[in-house]
């Protein structure tokens, strides 16, 4: 129905001629970007609302009572219901070790919170649909357990700068009672809030995603980042290291990639390299962590998020 | 009436500071505002994220701002 009223408004409306590059790319442009933050509001809001009920605190006491390998498990699992800012990564990070939680756990929930954000997991179903968006989510998850596991197995408490001092006794947290209509006003604010953020990003990564649809030919696209070129998983992966705060902006454009032909195995690397990984976290950290920590976590995340993209392109 | 902002200087932080600066004002009662930024001391209140606004030493909200109505409102509830 929307396809045909952006029709409606570009051929008969404006009275552009039909089957012409630059009518074709308005189009594109017009559609794509109306459906886009039309999606992303309504899921941003439902997800926020859903993430209200679950709070680091709660997350924190209750793997807090698990051992090793289930604790990996969850806390990687529970990245995906808790909101995370990398601006909280340290309260979390020393909050996590002051309850005695491993850390290898805590690192399977670093890894994946930022991974599985609202963002990224938003723009993934407008955009590629429910099965890419669960491809993404499973072997993002595979990447926080292995990631957290392999970290923990490493025995690096020692990397950690600043002394933590154990919490005593049982943790427990004070229930915050929220009213239902105030989970829904604060979920509004924060959609709009995000919105202001990412919009500008949208438009640009759709610009940029109807200009490659509209000019940039498909065996271009292929000899790059298709099945012949062994190395377009690297690449993809390193070239989406320093992309974080564009996560809305690149969305767009991988949808137009992996329809020109980009493989989808190099199309996910390329997604959880740009949201899992972030140079502004490892500023962050480098307070509380040796730089061999980080460059330990980037290290491993990246390779892991390497084989994934191989691994899927090689099953499909 | 002592109010502490927790927060290692987020721009979130510094909005909670100033909406809880004019609710002060607004509810016009005497209360000592205070930003805690050594995450030590953060810590030792057990929040994770960042913001927190913290009333004579009890946490009464985490991990977002809040307007200044809603400021006065923990305020007056105090």
């Amino acid at each position: 129905m929307w396809k045909e009223s952006v029709d409606i408004l570009i051929y008969e409306w404006l009275k552009m001629p039909q089957g012409e590059k630059l009518s074709d790319v308005l189009n594109f442009f017009i559609y794509d970007t109306v459906k886009i933050l039309f999606l992303l509001t309504s899921i941003i809001f439902a997800v926020t609302i859903l993430r209200s009920y679950f709070s680091t605190e709660k997350v924190r006491v209750y793997l807090s009572k698990k051992n090793e390998y289930t604790g990996n498990i969850l806390a990687a699992l529970f990245g995906i219901i808790t909101p995370f800012c990398s601006c909280s990564a340290i309260p979390l990070f020393l909050g996590f070790l002051q309850a005695r939680i491993p850390l290898g756990v805590t690192f399977s929930y670093l890894i994946s919170a930022p991974l599985n954000n609202e963002i990224a997991i938003a723009m993934l179903l407008t955009m590629f649909g429910w099965k890419v968006a669960a491809l993404y989510i499973g072997f993002g998850l595979l990447v926080a357990i292995m990631g957290g596991i392999i970290i923990g197995r490493m025995g690096l408490e020692k990397e950690i700068l600043i002394e933590v001092k154990p919490i005593e006794g049982e943790l427990s947290i004070d229930e915050q009672r929220i009213a239902f209509k105030t989970r829904l006003k604060d979920a509004y604010d924060y959609t709009l809030d995000i919105l202001q953020k990412i919009w500008l990003y949208v438009l640009i990564g759709v610009g940029a995603g109807a200009f490659i649809h509209g000019y940039v030919p498909t065996e271009f696209i292929t000899s790059i980042a298709g099945g012949n070129n062994p190395f377009a998983v690297p690449i993809a992966t390193l070239v989406g290291i320093p992309m974080y705060s564009n996560a809305a902006g690149v969305m767009p454009l991988i949808e137009i990639l992996t329809s020109k032909g980009m493989l989808m195995g190099t199309a996910l690397s390329f997604m959880m390299a740009i949201t899992a990984l972030s140079l502004p976290e490892a500023m962050i950290l480098k307070r509380i962590m040796s730089l061999k920590l980080i460059a330990i976590f980037f290290g491993t995340v990246t390779l892991g998020i390497m084989g994934v993209g191989y691994l899927f392109n090689a099953i499909l | 009436m002592k109010i502490e902002i927790l927060g290692t200087g987020c721009a979130k932080c510094k909005a909670l500071e100033e909406a809880t600066k004019q609710a002060v004002a607004q509810s016009g009662i005497f209360a000592q505002i205070e930003k805690v930024e050594d995450i030590m001391k953060i810590m030792e209140y057990g929040v994770m994220s960042t913001p927190a606004i913290v009333i004579d030493g009890k946490v009464l909200n985490t991990g977002k701002t809040l307007s200044v109505t809603e400021i006065v409102e923990l305020i007056k509830a105090h």
